[in-house]
């Protein structure tokens, strides 16, 4: 920590005011962000501040609807990645996006290889140039092998060698630490300190605080699409960022009826997947709403998909009623009496050219059905009551569901759930992309569901939500529940801190 | 393209190098099929050596598969981008029977000419491919669905019930279809040259790479800034300019030529394409293979009669090879990627 930002001169990167909508849905309303040659700047936020929107923007993915641009005090205008790329910009993914065919050195060159005569590649210059650029990195991979397979670690370091080879001056790394162990974050953080010691700026965005402050020199906290506060990390504390970072009252958005806990219903034990979970054990009672929180990424999805047979796991076992479910299969699960409501109702829970009804009705079609044909009058007469109870805003059954809203199509997957009368309802980010009146509806409807003996688990990446109707919060940690809060004890710090701290240093 | 080098040894300079290359040429797709090829061949010959031998059984293990090695090509430079075009059949079929009606309708028209104007059509109709796909946004699997009916449709309401024979042909032009040079029928020259000369330029070329970057990951080419629109137009325009030099030798070494000429070298074209080890999803394999893989189907073909095998089983046994191919395909990459989960399972 001994470099402090040199502040002659324009900051290297500059956006004043930034703002971009998707449609309705408003990802940035504004966003200030000032990073300097010679600084590592750490940009923070929840899930859903607007940070990758951000980036996007900086990396002319997205275009900003508002706001100031600026690259060493020129305003700038990206229309493609490659403008943005051609200015000295390099962002590195928290999931890098390699050619898993082609071998590393063609990854680092890619549109851009040396070439001698007739256009002809220069495969050894290349593969040369590669290996000086991993010795500077004074890391270790063999240039010649495929891609395919190589470490998320890996991946980014050739991510970074890729930026280094176009001289980028501005580095912006999204959350590159989240899927890396212990040494893989040393050997980055001294990559990254390097850099800065040649006088590139990086933008590093991290929910991880020990690395942050470890790390940066400036950090800028962002909520709600908004700018917050930019400090010198010396001058701040976690405790003050994480209170900026949540800032703002929760308990009345949520209408919380607290049911009566009964018996247990589904009961998971050691269930392992190599590579993404790892001893994952809980219960679910009849009554109860057990919130899974964590970041994005941290294996929450892959844990209930495995759970409900979508997924393969390793070991481990799924229990309902005592009676154990047998693995990779949906349609056990579900006679067992688990439902499952995805994250991506679009790909994953809707048909979308097909009515209302139709959609309504789909995971009860055997029992609507009569000599294997459907009948039409049953199944309208059962979607009708559905759609009834989850008062679904819509003019006739046989409306096309790609036409309804966000938060009526997510009625339609949760009303086509119901109907089979599920004992325990899994269900993904109920509430991702919908506006905020229909949000307390459907904190309402699982409340009540609650309240007449279903058990729930509830997938949330938003910490007021969870906070709101959960009876008890798991909280994931790279694929390891990390923690296990009471309702009562629960607070936005307590969990962000368990879903950002390894294990070890919570017990 | 299959070198799987999964301990990270460093590399070292002389021996090393060559090892490596002798290791990748054993292990390489190509190797193996070419070694299938082979032994097809030797069978084939034991059981009856004029198969082999004659004068005339040479020349036509090297002539048949010839105008298939063509269409091949250009099939595996699109499947590399994980597209496909269907059309290539109907393509033949037209380029060949406009062949015919230049040599009649305009009497002295230099061979050239012809050869320029034939593959000019097929790189139309394949540009027209191209600009479907990429602009439509749709999968060429539909796209060029259509465009096999539409092209052979028109290749009907101009040929109708007519058909050009050898007799309406030049003599010179028939000769390059069935003549050699010194044992190596021209036909096999042409489609020898165009084979390496395909196979230097997605090597070699940026171009060429690029091809092989998107069909291993469309969006990750968005990302690089890669003109990934550009290339897939070149991508459809090679294998539709390739489709009709193959219609135009097709004219010459068969001399009849009709509204039917070509139909379903669409799927033999795919097919050579996915033995000869070219991923059907993109991003992997070389036209050497497709090429030895348009030979091993064709010769195989020539082979089972020879064998004693009945005609009602050859095209199960091609079935059986395509699928089988894509099996192994599979199951090696499966295979690979566990291997390497659970390495970094451990060293975690």
């Amino acid at each position: 920590m001994s470099i402090s930002p040199s502040n002659s001169g324009p900051p290297a990167l500059e956006l004043r005011g930034v703002a971009k909508a998707f449609g309705s849905v408003v990802a940035l309303t504004s966003a200030d962000l000032t990073v300097h040659m010679n600084s590592i700047h750490a940009l923070v936020g929840e899930n859903g501040a607007g940070k990758s929107t951000l980036v996007k923007i900086v990396a002319g993915l997205y275009q900003r609807d508002a706001g100031d641009f600026l690259l060493r005090g020129e305003s700038v205008d990206f229309r493609s990645t490659a403008e943005a790329k051609a200015a000295g910009i390099a962002v590195i993914y928290q999931e890098p996006t390699l050619f898993p065919d082609l071998s590393v050195t063609e990854n680092i060159f890619m549109g851009r290889q040396p070439t001698q005569r007739f256009g002809r590649i220069d495969r050894k210059a290349m593969r040369a140039e590669a290996e000086e650029l991993f010795t500077r990195l004074a890391v270790r991979i063999d240039p010649d092998r495929p891609a395919e397979g190589l470490s998320i670690a890996d991946q980014q370091i050739i991510e970074i060698a890729k930026a280094i080879s176009v001289d980028a001056r501005v580095l912006i790394m999204d959350e590159p630490t989240a899927a890396l162990s212990g040494v893989e974050v040393d050997r980055l953080f001294a990559v990254a300190r390097s850099l800065r010691d040649e006088g590139r700026a990086l933008v590093f965005i991290s929910h991880r605080f020990d690395e942050v402050f470890a790390l940066c020199d400036t950090i800028t906290v962002m909520r709600d699409g908004q700018y917050i506060s930019t400090d010198a990390i010396q001058s701040t504390s976690v405790d003050e960022i994480v209170r900026r970072m949540v800032g703002r009252e929760v308990t009345d958005l949520f209408p919380k009826e607290v049911a009566p806990v009964g018996d247990v219903l589904l009961e998971v034990e050691g269930l392992t997947s190599a590579g993404v979970f790892h001893d994952v054990s809980f219960t679910v009672r009849s009554g109860e709403i057990v919130g899974l929180s964590g970041l994005v990424g941290a294996g929450r999805s892959e844990i209930v998909r495995a759970v409900f047979g979508v997924d393969r796991y390793d070991s481990g076992a799924v229990r309902m009623h005592g009676k154990s479910v047998p693995k990779l299969n949906p349609t056990a699960a579900m006679a067992a009496g688990m439902a499952l409501v995805p994250e991506d109702r679009r790909k994953q829970g809707l048909v979308l050219e097909s009515s209302v009804a139709r959609n309504l009705t789909l995971s009860t079609r055997t029992r609507l059905s009569r000599f294997g044909f459907i009948d039409s009058s049953l199944e309208n007469r059962a979607a009708k009551d559905w759609a009834g109870r989850l008062e679904v805003k819509t003019n006739a059954l046989d409306t096309e569901v790609g036409t309804l809203s966000g938060g009526n199509q997510q009625k339609v997957v949760l009303g086509k759930w119901l109907s089979t009368n599920p004992e325990v309802l899994i269900i993904d980010e109920p509430t991702r992309g919908i506006d905020v009146g229909t949000k307390a509806e459907v904190h309402r409807l699982l409340s009540q569901l609650a309240g007449e003996g279903l058990g729930i688990v509830m997938i949330s990446s938003e910490l007021p939500e969870i906070l709101g109707t959960a009876d008890r919060v798991l909280v994931v940690r790279e694929g390891r529940i990390t923690a296990e809060i009471s309702r009562a004890d629960a607070t936005a710090e307590s969990i962000m801190f368990a879903a950002t701290h390894s294990t070890e240093s919570i017990q | 393209m299959t070198t799987t080098t999964s301990t990270q040894t460093p590399t070292g300079a002389g021996g090393g190098a060559f090892q490596r290359g002798l290791r990748t040429f054993l292990r390489s797709r190509e190797t193996g099929i070419l070694a299938a090829l082979v032994i097809v061949v030797l069978i084939t010959t034991i059981k009856n050596p004029s198969f082999l031998f004659s004068q005339d059984g040479f020349r036509d293990l090297l002539l048949t598969p010839s105008i298939l090695v063509l269409v091949a090509v250009g099939q595996a430079i699109v499947i590399i981008t994980r597209s496909v075009d269907l059309s290539v059949g109907s393509v033949v079929g037209l380029t060949a029977y406009l062949t015919g009606r230049l040599f009649i309708d305009v009497p002295g028209i230099p061979i050239i000419v012809v050869f320029a104007a034939g593959m000019a059509l097929g790189a139309a109709l394949g540009l027209l491919n191209g600009a479907l796909v990429a602009f439509g946004k749709v999968p060429a699997l539909v796209i060029t669905l259509g465009t096999l009916y539409a092209y052979r449709g028109i290749n009907v309401l101009w040929a109708g019930s007519n058909r050009v024979n050898a007799s309406d042909l030049p003599k010179d032009f028939l000769a390059l279809g069935t003549s050699a040079l010194l044992f190596v029928p021209y036909l096999t020259i042409i489609a020898l040259i165009v084979v390496l000369v395909a196979g230097w330029y997605l090597r070699n070329q940026r171009g060429g790479r690029e091809l092989y970057a998107i069909g291993s990951d469309p969006d990750a080419a968005q990302l690089y800034g890669l003109g990934v629109t550009r290339r897939i137009l070149v991508a459809f325009l090679l294998c539709g300019a390739l489709a009709g030099l193959a219609g135009v030798l097709f004219a010459a070494r068969y001399g009849t030529t009709n509204s039917q000429t070509g139909t379903g070298l669409e799927l033999q074209a795919v097919g050579a394409a996915v033995i000869g080890g070219v991923a059907i999803f993109g991003g992997s394999g070389t036209v050497y293979g497709a090429a030895i893989g348009a030979v091993l189907l064709l010769t195989i073909n020539r082979a089972l009669p020879i064998l004693g095998i009945p005609d009602f089983w050859q095209q199960a046994v091609v079935g059986t090879l395509i699928i089988g191919a894509i099996v192994l395909d599979r199951v090696l990459s499966l295979r690979l990627s566990r291997q390497l989960i659970s390495e970094r399972e451990v060293s975690a």
